[in-house]
This record gives structure tokens, C-alpha cells and sequence, in this order.
């Protein structure tokens, strides 16, 4: 296999595929899922500083891995560029994962506030990766919108259910030229391995990891998923035979010359 | 009285360096936001609270999903 | 391997004219440069011709094995890579299987219909020379252009057979058949007809639009051969000559608010894996640009002409046609598949119950000839025919045959709004 297979995200280039999350679990075993997870880029949230408890997160993570600020706590477009600019703002790059949720029951992204912060942040130079609703037609106006990436739901955010979405993420696979990151409701290393067996161009994980029974273990086991899943996309899948072969008669017996 | 970080504070008057430096934060780790514009880094010397500014100050947590 | 030829000489072309046309045919300097725009060709920044003509480029055929094929033939989306499989000399031996599969495919889509239509040559002045071409400028044929009274006299005749949908079809000479002429004609076409299609010389946008308005729903553009090298030795003369204008006609056509393009290579011309594999990533890049719009595929191969009956479509014989459109179809589930009067009954009675879903009937290539041709009424005037036609059904007949497939034949399903 070639072992130069990398993806590219707003011009940087990336070998590892694995996108991880760093909420829910301590400081401490963040470095430590870092490693073992042999992650390049981490998700961080933007919030008001507690100076009671002055803490860095920045000080846990290694200094070659990209920082990914998302939006989360943004009800509109308006709230996600605040937000972005603020993350820019802390001096850690031009990456932007966009969250913009007006659902608190189920966390399900708004896909029309989403393009619109996109256009907005694109245009201001941010890398811009937004988390969607796997739908066709937001995808090709996110695309024209100038965003980096897609970050289409599996399933809810937080519910370990795997590949709800499965057969929507696959039409974003085929039919958009942007990479797909399969992100959030990815419970388990199998289902992170089937996305990319799709095609996925990255995974993106944290509740998973997060509340798992040892963190760095099971960061290490998304890891070789995530690798397995790759190489057998690459390879082409293997065929699968239907039951029971149709004996209908030949259709091309009427062919000449 | 000055919004900041949602709580009514008395710093009025007051630059943003020396309310930033009087509650211990520390500057490389924070943004800060007023009236929903930027303040550069470079720039809290200069910028001087006044009645009615609502502050954003903001770090880095661990996020996700 | 085998080489059609091409070059015909009439006696009826003067001195100079004979001089300029063996020129041009035996000295490629003489020649102007194919891949330069002329003036008044609008450019668009596209992009698709250059991802297409890469990949047509470096597509190795010979690097397909079975299992390749297998794999492709059991693949639930067919990628391109796939795709280059089933092109492949490797997927002959699983012929069948391709259009077990197919067929899967098709009635996925499409159901049991087949649509039908018929063209209309209205004009068969030509400013081109392609050598392959009845209509080609130095061909010695009978040149006509019907005027509106002609061809609302042919229209009466084809709308009073049960026909709604036409293709109209001219030479490719603007200045035979201006814009305006070919407008008028749309505007008539739209009181006899639920669709009308184009097939005439690549134009500007704002042309495009303009005959939509006139009521053009559809626009075809044979690309004749993708290999511009090869195309270069083909078309030695004339604003046809000019390879990426034409290969952009598409995508100015929906630019110019058509509902519909169609696509093709003339198989036959040069290596015909390639031009079916450009062909259709040519409609694949166009889809994922502009996915509201519809696309068709054709798959003519090359015919005699008058005054050259040798010509032939050399190494793309029945078989090699089937595996390109259930390769087609495999890879563009959704995509319309037209094939001509060009080939035989047996031909297109047996695809169209595996890929193909439109067939023209009461096919005459000719010019102002419906009414001899449909009612048996002896025209002298007429102009003569683009080329040999295989299958000379008439509607009622395809219709009957279709039906008697056990297939749904489709007038139009096309509702103005």
C-alpha cells in the first residue's frame, strides 16, 4: 500500500485520519489519548475563562498537533463567527470547526445557519469544517460556501449509535468533491472502520474515547480501526456474492458480428 | 458598571490590561471580545472600560462532542 | 490495425478548391490550431475538459484483469475506477453479467419505458470539413435548407404520426443557418410538439438562451472523438475544428437555462475504450457541477456516406457497442441512453431491454423528405442524407415493437410550467 497516503485540509497535509475530541475526560489523559491515538488534529470548545481554576488545556497537548476550536454553544450563524474569531483570536491557526445547534434535546445541527457562517468565515481566511445533517443539497452549498470539509452526523452526538445516517453519508462520499469527516455518534473502532471502508476521508471521536473503561486503550483501538477501514478502501472491497444466481434467459443473445 | 463574562463589575474607567492584570488572568491564554468586536492583545493598554461595554473574555476547554 | 479511408474527390470542385482540400489533407502545417479559440467563441472557466482529457489519457486498459471486472460488476456504486473495468478488453468474457447488471440498473431507474422521438433535418449546409461526414463541405450532395413553410409542412406530417418529441438537426453553418432561423423553427416545434431537442453547430450562452426561449428544451453535442490529436486529423476545416468550444457547448447550454444536454463520441473514430470513458466522465463532471440539469448519453458508430459506402466503425462491433453501454448504464444508473437508427433492428431491440431508453423512429437523415418518406409521396427537391440509416421503422412500427417487448414506449413525459 502506499504508505504516502495523506488528505489535505486547507492546504496542510495530514497522515493520520483520526479527528480527536477532547471533551469529557481529565487533562491528564488527554496528552496520553493524544499519543495513542496518533492523532494530528484535536477538537477544543471556546469558553469565558475561570481564573479560579487556571489551567491550560493548551499545556496537555503536543505542540505538532493542529488545533481544531469548534463552535459549540452557538444558536446562529452570528453567534459561530463570534465565537471563530475569538478562537483565532487565542492565536492557535485558521481552523474552524463550526457547531451551530438550536436543539438542546438532540444536539441536531442547523444546516441553513451553518452555510451562512460558512460563507462568512471563508471569507475571512478561516479553514472552515462544518458539522451537518448529512444532506445533499447543504453539502454542495457548504462546498460553495468554501468550506474545507464536510463533517456529516452518524447519529446523534454523544450516542455511540454508530451509522444511523449510513446510506446519506455514502451519497456525500460519491457525489461531493469535499472530504467527508464522519463525526459524532461513532461509538465503537467497528463503526469508525466501516466509515472508512465507505470512503470516509477522516473520523472524528470523543464521547467514545471519553467514556470508555481506559481511555488511551481504546484511543489506540480507533486508531488501528481507522487505519484497517482506510487500507481496505483503498484496496477495493471484495465482491459479495448474492444468494441464489438469477436464471433469467441470456440478454445478450442477440448480439452480431 | 462593566458586563463582563455575564457579572456587573465596578471597572469603569479602568484600562483592560489593569483589569485583566488585577484578577489574575493570563493574557496568553485568553481572548477577549467587547461589544462583540476583538480586542487585540496589543491593544488592552489602550482600551479603557466604559459604562455599558460588555466583555467576552475567553480560553480554551477540552471540547467535542 | 484497420483504417477507414476517408478522402473522396468530386469532380464537381474547381481547380483551387481541389488544391485547398488536398492541402489541408496531406500537410497538417497548413492546418490552424484546433485547441485556439476564433473570434466570437465565448470561453467559460470550466475545468471539466481538463480533468476529462487527463483521465482519458492515462486510462491503461490492458492493466484490467477478471477479477477487476467481477469486483466492478458486484460493486454496489460503481467508482471510476470501476467503471474503467468494465471499458476494459478484460470484461469482454462477462458480457452477460454486465447486462444482468445493467438491466438491474435500468429498471431501477426507468422502469420498462422507452421513450421515443424522431429527428428532423431541416438543413444540411455545412461549413466544416470532416472527413468522415456526408454533409462535410467538399462532399458532392444535394444542399438544401427548408424554410419555415418547408419545415411546418414536415412538422404537420411527423406530429400527425403520433411523434412528440423531436430532435432538430442541421449542418453545422451559421451562415446558412443563423440563429434566428434556427429560433423561428423552436418557435414552431413548440406548437407540435411537448420536446424539442437541438442538435446543431456549439454556440454562445446567451444564444443558448435565447433558443430556450424560442423553445429548445435539449441540447446534443456529439464530441465526435475526445482525443484531440486524433480529432485534429478529422476535422481539417471550419469553426468545428476549434476542439475546446465544442467540448464546452454543454455546459454553455445549461448555463443558458436548457433543461438537458446530450453527449457522444462518434465509436469508431479513434480508440473507442477512451472516447466511452471520456464520454462518460464528460456527463459525470458536468452532473456533479450541475446537478439539476438532465443528461443522455448516445453511442453512434461510424457509418457509410454518400459517395464513400466503405466506411465503417473498424474494431467496435456489436458486442464491443453492448459492453460500452452496460458499462455506461452500470456507471450512470440515471442517465438517458439514446441509440439511432444508425444501427440495426435486431441491435436495438435487444438493448433496449438491458440499457438503452430512447430510440428514434421513422428515421430519415435527409432533407424535407418526411412526406415521401411517411406517406410515399415522391420528392425531388429534397436534400441529401447525413448517413446510411440501419433501421427504417416507422413510428407505428417501433411503437408496436416496443410494446410487443413487453416494454412501455413513452411519447414525452414533459409538462410545461
Amino acid at each position: 500500500m502506499d504508505n504516502k497516503d495523506t488528505f489535505t485540509l486547507g492546504g496542510k497535509e495530514f497522515k493520520s485520519r483520526f479527528i480527536l475530541g477532547s471533551g469529557k475526560y481529565s487533562m491528564e489523559l488527554i496528552k496520553a489519548a493524544v499519543e495513542n491515538a496518533g492523532a494530528e488534529i484535536i477538537t477544543l470548545a471556546v469558553r469565558r475563562t475561570n481564573t479560579k481554576k487556571n489551567e491550560n488545556i493548551l499545556d496537555y497537548i503536543p505542540d505538532n498537533v493542529t488545533l481544531l476550536p469548534n463552535t459549540s454553544g452557538a444558536r446562529d450563524a452570528k453567534e459561530a463567527v463570534r465565537i471563530a474569531r475569538m478562537s483565532r483570536e487565542l492565536g492557535c491557526g485558521d481552523f474552524v470547526k463550526i457547531e451551530i445547534m438550536r436543539d438542546s434535546k438532540y444536539l441536531l445541527p442547523d444546516n441553513a445557519e451553518t452555510i451562512k457562517a460558512t460563507e462568512i468565515l471563508a471569507n475571512e481566511g478561516f479553514v472552515v469544517l462544518p458539522y451537518m445533517y448529512p444532506d445533499l443539497y447543504a453539502a454542495r452549498s457548504l462546498a460553495d460556501a468554501g468550506a474545507a470539509a464536510v463533517m456529516p452526523l452518524a447519529s446523534p452526538i454523544g450516542s455511540n449509535k454508530g451509522l444511523a445516517t449510513k446510506d446519506f453519508i455514502q451519497i456525500l462520499i460519491d457525489e461531493t468533491d469535499l472530504p467527508v469527516i464522519v463525526d459524532a455518534g461513532i461509538g465503537k473502532p467497528s463503526q469508525a472502520c466501516e466509515a472508512m471502508e465507505m470512503g470516509a476521508a477522516a473520523i472524528m471521536a470523543n464521547t467514545a474515547i471519553a467514556t470508555a473503561g481506559n481511555i488511551p486503550v481504546m484511543a489506540g483501538a480507533f486508531k488501528s480501526a481507522i487505519e484497517a477501514g482506510r487500507s481496505a478502501y483503498l484496496a477495493g472491497l471484495g465482491r459479495v456474492l448474492e444468494r441464489g444466481a438469477s436464471a433469467s434467459d441470456p440478454l445478450t443473445g442477440f448480439l452480431r458480428d | 458598571m462593566v458586563q463582563i463574562n455575564g457579572e456587573s463589575i465596578d471597572a469603569a474607567g479602568k484600562t483592560l490590561a489593569a483589569y485583566l492584570a488585577e484578577n489574575n488572568y493570563i493574557i496568553e491564554g485568553i481572548a477577549v471580545e467587547c461589544n462583540e468586536k476583538i480586542i487585540p492583545r496589543q491593544k488592552y493598554n489602550e482600551y479603557i472600560l466604559s459604562d455599558g461595554d460588555v466583555v467576552e473574555i475567553v480560553s480554551f476547554v477540552g471540547g467535542g462532542q | 490495425m484497420a483504417q477507414n479511408q476517408f478522402f473522396v474527390d468530386s469532380d464537381k470542385l474547381s481547380g483551387a478548391a481541389l488544391g485547398h482540400k488536398h492541402l489541408i489533407e496531406n500537410d497538417p502545417s497548413a492546418r490552424t490550431d484546433h485547441m485556439e479559440y476564433l473570434e466570437g467563441m465565448e470561453q467559460i472557466s470550466s475545468g471539466i475538459m481538463d480533468k476529462v482529457l487527463g483521465e482519458a489519457a492515462a486510462f491503461d486498459y490492458s492493466k484490467y484483469n477478471a477479477a477487476d471486472v467481477k469486483r466492478a460488476i458486484n460493486s454496489e456504486t460503481c467508482s471510476i475506477e470501476d467503471f474503467k473495468a468494465l471499458l476494459s478488453p478484460a470484461a469482454m468474457p462477462f458480457l452477460e453479467e454486465m447486462a444482468q447488471r445493467a438491466k438491474a440498473e435500468t429498471s431501477k431507474h426507468f422502469g420498462n419505458t422507452v421513450y421515443m422521438f424522431t429527428p428532423l433535418y431541416i438543413a444540411n449546409f455545412c461549413e466544416n470539413y470532416c472527413i468522415y461526414c456526408g454533409f462535410n463541405c467538399y462532399n458532392d450532395i444535394n444542399r438544401k435548407k427548408l424554410d419555415m413553410q418547408e419545415i411546418e409542412h414536415e412538422m404537420k406530417v411527423i406530429a400527425e404520426s403520433g411523434i412528440e418529441e423531436i430532435l432538430m438537426l442541421t449542418g453545422e453553418s451559421r451562415g446558412q443557418s443563423s440563429i434566428e432561423y434556427i429560433g423561428e423553427a423552436c418557435k414552431l416545434a413548440r406548437k407540435y410538439f411537448r420536446n424539442t431537442g437541438l442538435e446543431i453547430y456549439p454556440v454562445n450562452v446567451d444564444e443558448y438562451r435565447y433558443l430556450h426561449e424560442c423553445g429548445a428544451d435539449y441540447v446534443t453535442v456529439f464530441q465526435e472523438t475526445y482525443d484531440p490529436v486524433k480529432y485534429e486529423t478529422l476535422h481539417l476545416m471550419g469553426h468545428k475544428r476549434v476542439f475546446p468550444y465544442r467540448f464546452d457547448a454543454q455546459e454553455r447550454a445549461i448555463m443558458g437555462g436548457m433543461r438537458g444536454v446530450g453527449i457522444s463520441a462518434l465509436l469508431g473514430l479513434a480508440d473507442f475504450r477512451k472516447d466511452a470513458l471520456a464520454t462518460a466522465l464528460h456527463a459525470y463532471y458536468l452532473q456533479r457541477k450541475y446537478p439539476h440539469a438532465e443528461y443522455s448519453l448516445s453511442c453512434p458508430r461510424l457509418r457509410p456516406i454518400i459517395n464513400n459506402d466503405k466506411i465503417n466503425p473498424l474494431d467496435v462491433h456489436e458486442k464491443e457497442l453492448c459492453q460500452v453501454l452496460c458499462a455506461y448504464r452500470i456507471f450512470l444508473p440515471y442517465v438517458g441512453i439514446t441509440v439511432s437508427s444508425r444501427e440495426q433492428k435486431h441491435f436495438r431491440d435487444g438493448i433496449v431491454k438491458i440499457a438503452a431508453t430512447k430510440v428514434s423512429a421513422g428515421v430519415s437523415t435527409g432533407i424535407g423528405d418526411h412526406e415521401s418518406k411517411y406517406n410515399g409521396l415522391e420528392d425531388e427537391n429534397a436534400g441529401d442524407e447525413q448517413f446510411e440509416i440501419s433501421d427504417a421503422r416507422s413510428f407505428d412500427e417501433m411503437y408496436g415493437d416496443m410494446a410487443a417487448e413487453g416494454l412501455q414506449p413513452v411519447l414525452n413525459d414533459y409538462v410545461y410550467v
